[in-house]
């Protein structure tokens, strides 16, 4: 009997979901439910962390001269110019395979940057030759004459207009030469999994598409499925290469780790999306520690050690890019962004010590730009965990937050978030990305008849100018309506084009592998010049504005006479212009059929853009000359902001959620003597910040703490600051690698408390 | 009743607990050399509000204030000097939402004449410029001897109070001035707090946007070993009485702020 005993527990000791409770997840793909079922949420504070081991120093020293050298190479350590990127393109490489808990980088070698053409080939050719690398004629050829890329099916159906917009910059960042990015494959799968079971149930569905009618979207799906059974079969090469077998599930932590980080490496090493984001993990492996812990296999100190190695890993992404592709998203980001905390739809936290440890990077490793690091905000988070990311906030400047109260009815409790502030459901939800239209433009084109004050030509309508010599508010809001609805139709149909040949020639094969098969899409549209267009109509409709025309009668320039409010001083005159056009706008573009039955939704976010943005639009009615950047996401204007912090953040929190589902961007700078005294009460005072501004309905937050003569100091002294991080729209960079008109232009903005 | 109003800021974070609603009011009687707000002494600037403007401004902010234990501070220019607007002002937010009231005053005032707004304050932010009287004068140009009334009269009368010091180099960085500051506020009950506020330049724009030459032009800011003595000479000061007078030494401790 204990013999039978005995063997029954050897047998269970080598079972992958040993210790776990079952339940549908056991039956069918289900991560929310392994993670509902067997997850323990965490309401200690942070005394369990540990420091970051000896190995983990190392690998950390390894990083670091690596990083310095890639400075100093003016940006791109070295490119494999040779090889295009697939899942199986590339030999191992390691910093140390001794020494790393999690190994595996996109190329041979650490930092060698891959070439991923399928995009494009222009972007690949110009991006070599930037930093000074030559790609060989023959691959160019490939991708030129034999291979056709989404650049060039983009601009083989783009119609005139289209390209006139993008001429002009009333329609920017458009995904059309470069991957889209902003596809979270659910990666905890083939952990929780193992891929031969994925790769099962993906032939089932190939079984399920058997149908009696073949129609173009069957035949798509037909397509696309086997594409992703091949993929994830290179996910399995890629394992076996570095001396893995992922075709089981993960027996435990450092395997749970291992499987998932392979995952993702597939994903980049196939994609060069714009944004390539890890969705929500943590607290999924936390569970396979809390397992290894209970067995005894595992220490505190080596679950951190895990964390740092795996996070490591996300900070050394790294993917070829253009100068100019810089100047729309700049300082190299790569949005590894990873999810952490919120709320489950049962009331119960999902913050775990996990999601400690994976803050706790930022003091092991020091401060970073990647991973993204994104708190999903609740009144109901535990609030040892509130203040533990407040200090790390107030300490590192490396964290976003968004506003899980407001999130989880739309998108549940397994939702992560793409890029910086598009939330969508893991695994079961994807987006377009489409980047944004500049309403500020696009106001004056409303009074100048359809010309770009730039280039002084046609882009858009034909319509009678406004020839008043004072701008009269229900005048230019009319036309201004107009120009909206022909810039939503012509926004839309672009979107469109893109998406339709980014899946036609650089479908996302690895990360749609780790999705359902019936998937929600939305067609992310987003706008630019918020607080610029209201502040314009503000200033319009409460002062009096005089266009000054040039001998074309196109408004070059506006003198405003007396006083108008200006949004961000939480003064409903002018917010209410900022809510009308977010709506209007939404409206707008749902009237409109996107690709694949998307579904619409838009973004109030600018990335690094606004000041591009800025550059392409001429002087705006609000007083903002010509050239000058417009701020950032939704923020207001700096220093129209008169009335302290809470006005500002009360203004932006106005924004209906519910017509800009992609999310709300607001960047917050504080020094820290206006914060508190301490550093307890420069954390409690956050917190409570926070709350209020979450509690208001807002949807996100970056928060930086410096001082400015601080980032004057790194922009003299970059070599002294290796690590200085800040928050930028929805992201995070190190400000060294911002060009020097983005660095003033963030030194520039509002900096609450500074005198 | 009307107030003139310098200006606003909804996120306070240095004038008292918590997150704080700051009004700064117009108008002062001192002439501070080292004022970083020169722009609100004039009597008859700023902008002109009622009382329930002012209440409009505060209420959309309430759950931040109160979530962080903060609330509601008057300072300016100096706010004793439009004592019945505060008054009133006091007493209303306390009725509408039981809001923590501040005031930061530098006591100059005749405390006998402020005692019904000081019924409505929950702490006095109290600066002493200077201890030693000509010092005061030549660096105010008043005398301190009501500023050490009131801040008798708030002692004898169970009032809370943060005592802060500016401290500028060359003006208030005498040994024995340091010690009797802190022997005077030794000699106080309901000190929670004492602040030394390290003189900064960065008032120094607003004298020169108003056509004025800074009185304090080329005086340096403390630096860390100035303001470590200045600290340990008030402490000392402040200790020694309290060993006179039998008191807890422990129960303040001086912050640098």
């Amino acid at each position: 009997m204990s013999v039978a005993e005995k063997d029954l527990k050897a047998a269970e000791a080598v079972q992958p979901w040993r210790g776990f409770v079952t339940g549908k997840w056991g039956r069918e793909v289900n991560v929310n439910d392994f993670i509902e079922q067997n997850i323990a949420p965490y309401h200690g504070d942070e005394s369990f962390l540990q420091g970051a081991t000896q190995n983990t120093k190392q690998l950390w020293d390894i990083v670091s001269q690596l990083s310095k050298e890639e400075r100093e190479r003016g940006g791109v350590w070295d490119v494999d110019v040779n090889t295009p990127s697939s899942i199986v393109s590339h030999q191992p490489g390691y910093l140390d395979k001794e020494k790393e808990k999690v190994v595996g980088v996109q190329t041979d070698a650490p930092f060698r940057r891959a070439i991923q053409p399928f995009g494009g080939i222009k972007m690949m050719i110009d991006a070599c030759k930037a930093y000074g690398f030559e790609m060989p004629q023959e691959v160019i050829d490939i991708f030129t004459n034999i291979r056709k890329t989404h650049n060039q099916g983009v601009f083989d159906a783009y119609t005139s207009d289209m390209r006139l917009a993008r001429k002009s910059g009333v329609i920017t960042g458009l995904p059309d030469a470069y991957g889209r990015g902003r596809i979270i494959g659910d990666y905890r799968r083939p952990a929780l999994y193992g891929v031969d079971f994925l790769i099962k149930q993906k032939k089932q569905d190939l079984l399920n598409l058997e149908l009696d009618a073949l129609d173009q979207d069957t035949i798509r799906d037909r397509e696309e499925t086997s594409e992703q059974i091949r993929a994830l079969g290179e996910l399995k090469h890629l394992a076996e290469m570095h001396g893995f077998d992922m075709s089981k599930p993960a027996m435990n932590a450092t395997e749970a780790f291992q499987w998932l980080y392979f995952a993702y490496l597939a994903a980049i090493k196939e994609q060069n999306g714009a944004a390539m984001s890890l969705g929500r993990v943590s607290s999924f492996l936390d569970i396979y520690i809390e397992r290894d812990l209970k067995e005894g296999t595992l220490t505190e100190e080596e679950a951190q050690e895990l964390v740092d190695h795996f996070v490591m890993k996300l900070r050394i992404v790294k993917f070829l890019r253009t100068p100019d592709y810089n100047e729309l998203f700049s300082g190299d980001p790569t949005w590894v962004t990873e999810s952490i905390g919120g709320m489950a739809m049962n009331g119960t936290t999902r913050v775990t010590k996990n999601s400690f440890r994976f803050l706790h990077t930022l003091f092991n490793l020091g401060p970073a730009p990647e991973p993204n690091l994104t708190v999903l905000w609740s009144e109901q988070l535990p609030e040892a965990f509130k203040k533990y990311c407040a200090k790390a906030s107030i300490e590192t400047s490396s964290i976003q937050y968004e506003n899980d109260d407001l999130m989880r009815p739309f998108f549940g409790d397994d939702y992560g978030i793409a890029c910086c502030v598009s939330a969508m459901r893991i695994g079961k939800q994807m987006q377009f990305f489409g980047a944004r239209a500049n309403l500020a433009k696009a106001l004056l084109y409303a009074i100048n008849g359809g010309k770009d004050e730039k280039l002084g030509i046609q882009v858009g309508p034909e319509l009678p100018p406004i020839t008043s010599e004072y701008l009269n508010y229900d005048e230019v809001m009319k036309r201004f309506k107009q120009m909206m609805e022909w810039l939503a139709k012509l926004y839309m149909n672009t979107l469109n084009v893109i998406h339709y040949m980014h899946d036609k020639y650089a479908y996302e094969r690895i990360e749609m592998a780790l999705h359902d098969r019936e998937i929600l899409r939305t067609m992310a549209c987003g706008i630019a010049g918020l607080s610029v267009a209201a502040d314009s109509l503000s200033a319009i409709k409460h002062a009096k504005v005089k266009p000054i025309r040039n001998e074309q009668g196109i408004a070059i320039d506006f003198e405003v006479e007396g006083e108008y409010p200006c949004y961000g001083n939480n003064d409903d005159r002018v917010d209410g212009i900022a809510i009308e056009l977010v709506e209007s706008f939404m409206n707008m573009i749902r009237k409109h059929k996107a690709y694949r039955n998307a579904l619409p939704t838009q973004s109030v976010l600018t990335i690094t853009s606004n000041v591009v943005y800025g550059k392409k639009t001429g002087t705006t009615p609000d007083g903002r000359k010509a050239g000058e950047p417009f701020a950032p996401g939704a923020n207001p204007m700096h220093g129209r902001d008169k009335k302290g912090a809470l006005a500002s953040l009360n203004s932006v929190a106005k924004l209906p959620y519910e017509h800009s589902l992609d999310g709300i961007s607001n960047t917050f700078s504080i020094v820290p003597k206006a914060l508190g005294k301490d550093m307890d009460g420069r954390t409690s005072n956050l917190v409570a910040m926070m709350d209020g501004y979450f509690g208001r309905g807002a949807h996100h937050l970056n928060v930086n703490v410096f001082d400015r003569e601080q980032l004057m100091d790194a922009m003299e002294h970059p070599e002294n600051y290796p690590q200085l991080t800040i928050r930028v729209s929805g992201y995070a960079v190190n400000f060294i690698k911002l060009t020097r008109e983005q660095q003033m232009d963030v030194i520039n903005r509002t900096f609450h408390g500074s005198m | 009743m009307n107030a003139r109003v310098h200006s606003i800021e909804t996120f306070g974070t240095v004038d008292g607990p918590g997150i704080r609603f700051v009004l700064f009011l117009q108008g002062c009687a001192l002439q501070c050399q080292y004022c970083h707000n020169r722009d609100t002494w004039n009597l008859a600037g700023g902008k002109v509000m009622t009382i329930d403007e002012v209440l409009n401004e505060i209420e959309p902010y309430l759950s931040y204030y109160r979530s962080s234990n903060g609330g509601l501070t008057v300072t300016g220019g100096e706010p004793t000097l439009q004592a019945p607007f505060v008054t009133e002002l006091f007493r209303e937010v306390k009725k509408r939402w039981n809001l923590h009231t501040t005031l930061d005053t530098n006591g100059v005032n005749d405390v006998n004449k402020l005692k019904e707004l000081y019924e409505v304050t929950d702490l006095v932010l109290l600066d002493i410029k200077h201890i030693d009287n000509k010092k005061h004068m030549d660096l105010t140009a008043v005398s301190n001897a009501r500023t050490l009334e009131t801040a008798r009269w708030l002692s004898e009368n169970g009032k809370r109070m943060w005592i802060r010091h500016v401290f500028v180099p060359t003006k208030c960085d005498d040994e024995q001035d340091l010690l009797d500051l802190g022997r005077f506020i030794g000699s106080l009950n309901g000190v929670e707090k004492f602040e030394l506020l390290p003189y900064h330049q960065m008032g120094t724009f607003k004298w020169e946007e108003l056509g004025l030459d800074y009185p304090l032009a080329g005086v340096a800011s403390p630096t860390d070993q100035e303001i470590e003595r200045a600290v340990q000479l008030i402490e000392k000061g402040r200790q020694d009485k309290n060993k006179d007078t039998g008191k807890d030494t422990n129960k303040i401790y001086p912050s640098v702020s």
